[in-house]
C-alpha cells in the first residue's frame, strides 16, 4: 500500500506534528516513509504544511501534484489545497475554524470540529491530534495501537497528562470520522 | 545498528560523519542545514569529539585546514552563500593536499537567494570555486540512505587521495525526514595512518604542510603530481546509477533530488510502455563521461534530457560527454522550485524526439 498526505494550517497548529506522527507510525510498522515540511521563518502565525508519503516500497518523488488525503486546519489552507485532493480522495476539514464547504463531488469530505473536540478532550491545542484520529480511521495509515504508541513517544517529555489528553483527542477524531 | 530510525536530513549528515570516524566539526549556522551543526554540538561531546561554532565561515574552513593538517578526520557543513565564503580556504586545503569533507546543502541563489532547494552550485563544486588547478571529489546523494553511504565514502576517498571531498546535497534533502539505517561504523583504531601530518616532531623528519612554493619548477612538479592523482580518481572513482537507460529511446540525466524525481518519472512512463531511462551521476567529479558516450552511441538512443534545479550547469558536462552524437535537451527550475514528475513528463512530451 501507499498513502500520500498533505497537512496544512497556521504555524503553531501542529500540522508538522501530524505529519511526523504518521511517518513515525509507518516506520514503526516497518514501512518506508518520507516527511517533507514547508514553512516560513516564523514559529507561530504564517503558514505551514507538510507532505508525508508512506508505503511498502521505497518512496519515489517527494514532490506531488495532488494528494490522496489532505488535512486543512484553517480557511487559507482550505482555499489553497481543496482543489489538490486527488479524484476519489479524502479532504479533512477542521470545521471549528474553517467556515467554507467543499462543492466537489468527486472526493469525500470529512468535517471534524477539531478544536471543539480537543477542548472536550482537555486542551484546545490538541486539535491537530483530533484530525490525526480522523485520518487514521479513514486511511488506516497504521494500526490504532501503533499511532497511540507514536503519540506516547512524541509527547512523553511533556508529561503523562499531556499524553492522556492527546490520546483522548486521537480517540475523539477517530470516532467522529 | 540495523534498526530503522526516522531522522531529518541535516541530522543524518552529522551522524553519518560520526559513524565515519569524524570527531571534529567546525561551522557557522545557515539555513537550511542548521540542524547539522546543532546535532554535532550535542552529539560530538558524547563521543569524545569537539564542536566549534566559528565566528565566520572563513574562520571555520581554516579550522578545518589546521585539523586536517594534524591528521584528523574533520568536516564542515554549510549552504550556498556560506560555501562561497569558504572558497579561499578550500583552495589552500586542495593545494596542501589535505583530506577534509565538506557538505553543501544548496539553496536558492545567486547572492543571499532564499532557503529553498537548488542545484546552482554545481559549477562551484566541480570546476571548482577557488583559485588554481584543483578538483573536489564531489558526490551527490538522492535520498537520506544514500547520503549516509556517501558521507562515509567521502571520508575514505578524501584520506585515500589526500584531497577535499564535497557531498553536494540540497535544501530538500536537508529538511526531509526518512527512515534510515546506519550499516557501517568506522573503528577509530583502523583509521588510515597519516605519516605526512604535522603531529609534532618526535624522532622523525620534519613534515611541512603548505600550499606555498616560490620555486617555479617545484610548484609545477607538485601540480603535475596533483594532476596524476586526479587521473587515477577519474579512472577508479566514477559512480552512477543507470536505471533502464540501456535500451531507452529517451534518456534523462539528473542528480540528487532531481535524480530521484526523474527516477519516479521513469517508473510512471515505463508503466505506460514509454521507452525512457535515467542516467543518474552519483560522482559529479569525476563525471561519468564514458557511460554517457556509450549511451549516445547506441542506435536506440534518440536523445537526452538533462533536468536540474539551475539554469543549466551539469548539462554542459553532459554535452561534452555526448559530443554532438545525439541531441541534448535541458529543463531547469530555479528560486527554490522543484518540478513534479508530471511537470517533467509534460516537458518530455513537448520535445520533438527524432524519429518519433
Amino acid at each position: 500500500m501507499e498513502m500520500e498526505l498533505l497537512a496544512a494550517g497556521f504555524g503553531g497548529q501542529g500540522v508538522l506534528m501530524i505529519g511526523q506522527l504518521v511517518a513515525l507510525s509507518a516506520v514503526d510498522e516497518n514501512k518506508y516513509a518520507l516527511f517533507f515540511p514547508s514553512y516560513g521563518p516564523a514559529m507561530r502565525g504564517g503558514t505551514a504544511n507538510c507532505t508525508v508519503i508512506i508505503g511498502d516500497n521505497p518512496i519515489g518523488s517527494p514532490i506531488l501534484n495532488e494528494h490522496e488525503h489532505i488535512i486543512v486546519m484553517n480557511n487559507p489552507s482550505f482555499t489553497k489545497f481543496e482543489p489538490l485532493v486527488k479524484k476519489g480522495g479524502h479532504l479533512y476539514v477542521n470545521s471549528s475554524l474553517v467556515s467554507e464547504k467543499s462543492t466537489r463531488t468527486d472526493i469525500q469530505v470529512h468535517y471534524i470540529e477539531a478544536n471543539d473536540l480537543a477542548e472536550k478532550a482537555g486542551a484546545n491545542v490538541a486539535a491537530n491530534i483530533v484530525m490525526l484520529g480522523g485520518l487514521l480511521k479513514i486511511s488506516q495509515f497504521s494500526a490504532y495501537a501503533v499511532a497511540e504508541k507514536s503519540i506516547q513517544k512524541k509527547f512523553a517529555s511533556k508529561g503523562e497528562k499531556v499524553v492522556q489528553i492527546n490520546l483522548s483527542a486521537l480517540k475523539a477524531g477517530f470516532e467522529k470520522a | 545498528m540495523g534498526e530503522k530510525i526516522l531522522m531529518k536530513g541535516a541530522e543524518v549528515l552529522g551522524e553519518s560523519a560520526i559513524k565515519a570516524g569524524c570527531r571534529l566539526f567546525f561551522g557557522y549556522p545557515i539555513t537550511p542545514q542548521n540542524e547539522a551543526p546543532s546535532y554535532m554540538a550535542k552529539r560530538l561531546p558524547e563521543v569524545g569529539g569537539v564542536f566549534v561554532q566559528a565566528e565566520s565561515e572563513v574562520a571555520a574552513i581554516n579550522m578545518l585546514y589546521g585539523a586536517a593538517a594534524s591528521g584528523h578526520r574533520v568536516m564542515t557543513s554549510s549552504s550556498s552563500p556560506g560555501i562561497s565564503l569558504m572558497q579561499e580556504g578550500i583552495s589552500y586545503i586542495a593545494g596542501a593536499q589535505l583530506p577534509v569533507v565538506l557538505v553543501n546543502v544548496m539553496r536558492g541563489g545567486p547572492g543571499l537567494g532564499n532557503i529553498g532547494p537548488a542545484q546552482g552550485d554545481y559549477f562551484q563544486s566541480v570546476k571548482p570555486g577557488g583559485n588554481g588547478d584543483y578538483h573536489l571529489i564531489t558526490l551527490a546523494p538522492m535520498n537520506l540512505q544514500e547520503q549516509i553511504d556517501l558521507i562515509y565514502d567521502a571520508f575514505e576517498l578524501a584520506d585515500e587521495y589526500r584531497n577535499p571531498a564535497m557531498v553536494l546535497t540540497d535544501g530538500l534533502l536537508g529538511q526531509i525526514m526518512e527512515a534510515v539505517e546506519f550499516h557501517r561504523e568506522k573503528d577509530l583504531a583502523s583509521l588510515p595512518a597519516k605519516p605526512w601530518a604535522a603531529t609534532g616532531i618526535n624522532h622523525r623528519k620534519k613534515n611541512l604542510v603548505s600550499s606555498f612554493d616560490l620555486d617555479y619548477d617545484r610548484l609545477e612538479a607538485i601540480n603535475h603530481q596533483i594532476q596524476d592523482k586526479y587521473r587515477i580518481v577519474k579512472e577508479k572513482e566514477v559512480r552512477y546509477e543507470s536505471y533502464f537507460a540501456d535500451d531507452a529511446e529517451v534518456i534523462l540525466v539528473a542528480y540528487g533530488t532531481t535524480g530521484r524525481i526523474c527516477k519516479a518519472v521513469v517508473d510512471i512512463l515505463r508503466s505506460e510502455k514509454y521507452s525512457v531511462g535515467l542516467l543518474r551521476p552519483i560522482s559529479l567529479w569525476p563525471f561519468p563521461e564514458k557511460i554517457l558516450q556509450q549511451l549516445a552511441q547506441k542506435s536506440t538512443t534518440k536523445g537526452f534530457l538533462v533536468v536540474e534545479l539551475s539554469a543549466g550547469q551539469m548539462v554542459e558536462d553532459v554535452k561534452i560527454s555526448v559530443n554532438g552524437v545525439k541531441p541534448v535537451h535541458f529543463y531547469g527550475r530555479m528560486g527554490g522550485n522543484v518540478p513534479s514528475p508530471k511537470e517533467i513528463i509534460d516537458i518530455i512530451n513537448t520535445i520533438h524526439w527524432e524519429g518519433k
